[in-house]
Order: structure tokens, then sequence, then C-alpha cells
């Protein structure tokens, strides 16, 4: 099938409004960056965690068009989501602390943070391309139910060489389950570069061999993204699918939160900075006269003081009791 | 009362759930227009449409990980890995994803799953075909453990396994699939995690699992001959396991004999005997004993396959050896 590209779209093309979108973007950003400071400088944080830092315009252009009832399911590197998904940072914040108050009980930790079915986050896995074919069958309930809901599955681009990741790619698209794919290309897989673990041409071109409709969208432009998600999603409402989006975007930071990324050309990392999704569009609606600085930096402040409050929230929240643990196991 | 098959008594459980219940779908390799491969599914997909019976691609990771996401959506699956040994494509579903959800969720997700297999040892099907490794999902917490042993159980266990709100695996014994035994018409089901004694003695217990328990039985009757009583406890299923019903056996007779056709070592034959010293070690007046699997894959060969295989023979010769009966 033919691989549409989505690029460079206009702010007269989205129906929301932008300042949402930047003020979401700026939550993630300076969430990831709080996360970085209580494991790096502060030490207070200990675990894996997996920075979304350069991906924001992804997950909010993406999770913008969705309703609290939409299926949301994902990969370790969630907090992205969880956050454009609309989940309360507090609760986000205090799962990183592993508290009683965070979205999973503490039990879950950053890796599985963006499992909140209040806000329709059904799942986020630690073992690369798990969720493709879990993805599948929540799709298959839905059009089994009739209930007109979309599912969204992120993953990253080193997922596409999982077995899980054919599997159940081929299952959606042979039994045409409404599930919108969206694949985070963000150039690596752990410490290896794309050039060094894909056969095929593209993301994109082993998704179309499927069958299925594939849209490349640059994932560094939020309006792009968000255009390109909300005709997706309308089509996956009405139970038509799967759609795949390739999104093409940059890991600004390493794998994990320790990984100091030293095994990337400076130069591209150089030029991706300068394609900062949040950068870009901030700039953007300066110049389009939707904002003045004074409005940024407003945001900016008004975001930092969320986090700050969520951190306090977290350190202030208590344990889950050990004895407790039993009674999570089963369903009794 | 009427005698049907081990497979029709599977395929009712199947047909009357479906019925009660119309969230339950079906899913595998080739459970649909065939019938399945060994036709417990049969008539289903006529009966109940292929939106209920889905024939799926040979992908076990996604047989299952479709399986977890329809539950996560609201169905009731029932999965269908045709033999135990594809069950490992699927390990990560199974046991990663599924058996962990609920956990580290905090209690937020269930996972309704019955994922249906079984173990082909006993029919010259060679080492990858064979396997049969109950105690890795029993180190998984978070899954349960069914293992029917008549057609009776075969029925009653599917369906309250299907009734259960948790992942359940529900291994069958391909061996067993033409065995024949009496099966009411009238509804009934069995509850998870409650033993059965299939015969009752004072003199020693064989505690089995799925086709070990025929054996067990077997050995009994030919035990009874020589004036020595066995009780025969059959555990159906080994989470939750049935712990009481063991204990108050051993108290009873003193002697524990454990027969599973899975490999000795770490087996669930290991695990059933340390539980024994755990709860009943006071009133044990022998040695626990373990009628396995050899350290060995599976042999091709029928005849070598044979002798590898747990039989009411070694399970006689074990009593004999351990016990000091004289048996021949």
């Amino acid at each position: 099938m033919e691989i549409r590209k989505v690029q460079g779209a206009s702010l007269s093309e989205i129906d929301t409004d932008p300042l949402k979108l930047l003020r979401k973007m700026v939550e993630i950003r300076k969430f990831e960056e709080k996360i970085e400071e209580l494991f790096l400088v502060k030490g207070t944080l200990i675990g894996p965690a997996h920075l979304y830092l350069g991906q924001e315009a992804v997950a909010v252009g993406i999770c913008s068009t969705l309703s609290k009832e939409d299926y949301v399911i994902t990969s370790y590197r969630c907090h992205g989501h969880a956050i454009a998904k609309g989940v309360s940072l507090k609760k986000l914040m205090a799962e990183m602390f592993g508290k009683k108050t965070g979205t999973c009980k503490g039990l879950g930790g950053s890796m599985h943070a963006a499992i909140s079915l209040e806000d329709g986050l059904v799942y986020a896995t630690a073992i690369v391309g798990s969720q493709i074919p879990i993805a599948a069958g929540l799709a298959l309930a839905n059009k089994y139910l009739n209930k007109k809901i979309a599912t969204v599955c992120f993953f990253g681009d080193g997922a596409t060489n999982t077995g899980a990741f054919h599997e159940g790619i081929n299952l959606a698209s042979l039994w045409k389950l409404p599930v919108l794919y969206v694949c985070e290309n963000n150039l690596y897989a752990e410490f290896t570069h794309i050039t060094r673990s894909l056969s095929s041409r593209s993301v994109a071109e082993r998704a179309s061999s499927y069958n299925m409709k594939v849209i490349v969208v640059d994932g560094n432009d939020v309006v792009s993204v968000y255009k390109a998600a909300k005709e997706a999603v309308t089509e996956i409402r009405n139970l038509n699918g799967p759609i795949f989006i390739e999104a093409r975007t940059y890991r600004m930071k390493g794998h994990g939160v320790y990984d100091q990324a030293k095994y990337r050309d400076p130069k591209e990392v150089e030029e991706w900075l300068k394609r900062d999704p949040i950068k870009i569009f901030k700039k953007r609606l300066i110049e389009e006269g939707i904002m003045d600085e004074k409005d940024y930096e407003r945001i900016e402040n008004e975001v930092t003081k969320e986090i700050e409050e969520a951190v306090n929230f977290a350190f202030e929240s208590e344990l889950l009791n050990f004895e407790e643990l039993y009674k999570l196991v089963y369903v009794e | 009362m009427r005698e049907i098959t081990f497979v029709e008594a599977l395929r009712e459980a199947l047909r009357e759930e479906m019925k009660r219940n119309d969230k339950i779908i079906i899913l595998g390799e080739d459970v649909g227009k065939y019938g399945g491969v060994y036709r417990v599914t049969q008539g289903l997909i006529e009966e109940f449409g292929e939106n209920r019976v889905l024939d799926t691609p040979i992908s076990e990771i996604a047989i299952v990980g479709a399986a977890i996401g329809a539950a996560l959506g609201g169905l009731k699956p029932i999965a269908e890995i045709m033999y135990m040994d594809f069950a490992m494509i699927a390990m990560d579903q199974i046991v990663t994803q599924a058996a962990k959800m609920r956990f580290m969720s905090g209690g937020q997700l269930k996972v309704p799953i019955v994922i249906r297999t079984q173990y082909s040892l006993g029919r010259a099907h060679g080492s990858q075909h064979s396997q049969f490794y109950p105690s890795w999902f029993v180190n998984s917490p978070g899954i349960k453990v069914v293992l029917p042993s008549t057609p009776y159980d075969a029925k009653g266990l599917l369906k309250s396994s299907i009734r259960d709100d948790n992942p359940v695996l529900f291994i069958e014994c391909g061996v067993l699939y033409r065995s024949k035994g009496n099966v009411p018409e009238e509804e009934y089901t069995i509850p998870l995690g409650k033993a059965e004694i299939k015969k009752r003695g004072e003199d020693l217990t064989i505690i089995a699992v799925s086709r070990c328990v025929q054996e067990a039985l077997k050995a009994a009757n030919k035990l009874e001959e020589k004036g020595i009583n066995a009780e025969v406890i059959d555990l159906r299923t080994l989470v939750p396991l049935d712990v009481e019903t063991i204990v108050n056996s051993v108290k009873k007779t003193g002697k524990v004999v454990i027969a599973s056709d899975d490999v000795k070592y770490c087996s669930i034959a290991s695990e059933i005997a340390m539980t024994v010293m755990e709860n009943a070690f006071d009133y044990l007046d022998g040695p626990i004993v373990r009628v396995t699997s050899p350290p060995l894959p599976v042999p091709f060969s029928p005849e070598l396959e044979k002798a590898y295989m747990v039989s009411d023979v070694k399970i006689l010769n074990k009593i004999e050896e351990a016990f000091g009966y004289k048996l021949s």
C-alpha cells in the first residue's frame, strides 16, 4: 500500500487550541527534566527510567485527539503518553517514588507508570514489542462489542524487529482490527542506531508490507502529528483499521536516565536539537502572533510549580503495606 | 450415567459456557473451520459463528497477546495452544504479561483468560512435542494451573476456569483424550483449588496429577490385591494447591508417593514433597518417594518412550523399594 507523508501542516489545519498542545509538551519536558534531576543530581530515585525528552510532539499530537475513554497502550518509555493522556502529575510522580498514591500503588514504577484505567491508559509494558499483539486484542474487543473508541499503541523503532511486532501486526491487518499503531522512530534501539538493526528501507515500508494504511509524519512537528492522528483516530473510532503511523523523531537523551549516549555522532545530535519540538513550536506560535515570550514564561512557571507540588506530594505519600501485596496477585 | 470421552467433555464445557456468556471467544490454530487438531472445538464455529471462534495464524505470541488484550477490553477469551511445547513461544505473554498485570498495575487490571493446551507424552511425538513442565508456571505467581485427569474433571474444571477472573493455564493430556468416563447431563462445576481423593485408603498416599492419576489408580488396585490400601489423591489444580487434603492424608497414612510426568528435578513432585515436609513431617514414617520422568529429553522410539514414562509398574517398584513391602 502507498505510504502517505504528513509534514509542514499549518495551524489552520487543526481543530484544537495550539496553546493547549504547547502546555502539554512543556508539562512532559519539565516532568522529565525533574525526573532526570531526581536521579542524577539528587540521587533520590533509583531503578530504570526512560526519558521522553525530544519526543513530546508525538505523544501530545496523538493523545490530544483522544478522549478519556479511548485506549492507550504503550511501552516503558511511557511518562509522555501518560501526561498527554491526562493523568494527574501527582499520581505519576508518586509512582516514580514507589508510593501507594501512585498510578500503580508503587508496584509498577517508571516503566509501568502509564497504567491508569480511569485515564484510558490501559497498559505499559517493559518487554519490547509485547504490547503490539495485546493492542490487537483490545481492538478485537472493541470491534466485537461495537464499542466506538480508539485503541492507540505506542512503541519504538526497536520493537519493529521483535517477533511480537510481526505476529501482532499481521493479526491486526488480517482481522482488520481498529487499532492505530504509532511507531516513534527515535533512531536508536537502546544503544544501537537503526541502520545497524533494520533490514527494511524504512519502518513505514516494513509496515506497508502488511497491507495497511501507513502514514509517515514529522514527529517533531506537533501540528503535523495532530493532523495525521485526527484523521486516523476518526477512522479507527468507526472501527476501521488498522492504521500505522511512523513518527520520525529523536531521543534527545540516552536510552535510560543513566546513559550519557556518547555513542551518537555529535553532528547528528546538533542537527536534531535544532529541531527541538518545543523550541520550534514556541517560535512558530510567537511568529504567528498566538502568544508572546511572556505567555510562554507564564506557562513554564505554572508547570514548574505544578511539578514541584507533585514532587512534594510523592515525598509525603506512604508506602503500601507489604502484607497488602498478597491481595494483589489474583482476583479474589 | 452416560459415558463420554475426554474430548467430548471439554467440548461440552466450551459449548455450555459459550451459550451462557456471549463475551466468550475462542482463538487458536485450526480451532475454527478445521474443528481443532484434536477436535475439541469441532462444530463450534458452525454454532457460534466466525466472530466467536477465530482461526489464527501460527503465531503463539499473537494468540496469547490478543487474548490478553481482548480480556482487558471486556471479553472472555479462551486461547488454544496446540501443544504445551508451543507455549514456550508465548512465554513472555503468559508469564511476563498476563500473570503480572494485576499485581504491577496495583490491582487495576484483571486478565480473565483461559489458555488451553495439551502435552503429548506417550504418543511417539518426540522431544519437541511431548514436553510437560507445569512447574514453570507454578513458579510464576499470577496464573492458575489446572490439570484434569478424567472426562468428569475436564468438564467441571474447564467450566470453573472459564468463570474465573484470573489467567488460567488449563493443561490437558493428549493420551487421555480418547479415554471415557461418566459425565452427568446436568450442569456442574468443580472448584479450582480442591484436590480429589480418587480412591480412599489408609496404608499409604499416592499423590498424582493428570495422566499419572490413572497410573496411580492402576498401581493402587494391584496393591489392594496384596492387602495394601493406598489412597490416591488427584491434585487437579497446582495453583491454588490444596495443601489440606494432602496433609490430612499423610497424617493418616504416614507414607507418601508422588507421581508426575515432569522431569524429576525441581518438579511438581519436588514441591509436593517439600510441602509434606513443612506441614506433616512428624507424621511421616518413611521417605517421601518421587516417580517422575528422568532428566532426559523425551525419546521418539515408542519402546524407549514407554521406558521413559511413569507407569503403574514404576510406581509399584518404588513403593516396594521404599517401604519394604513384598509385592512380587
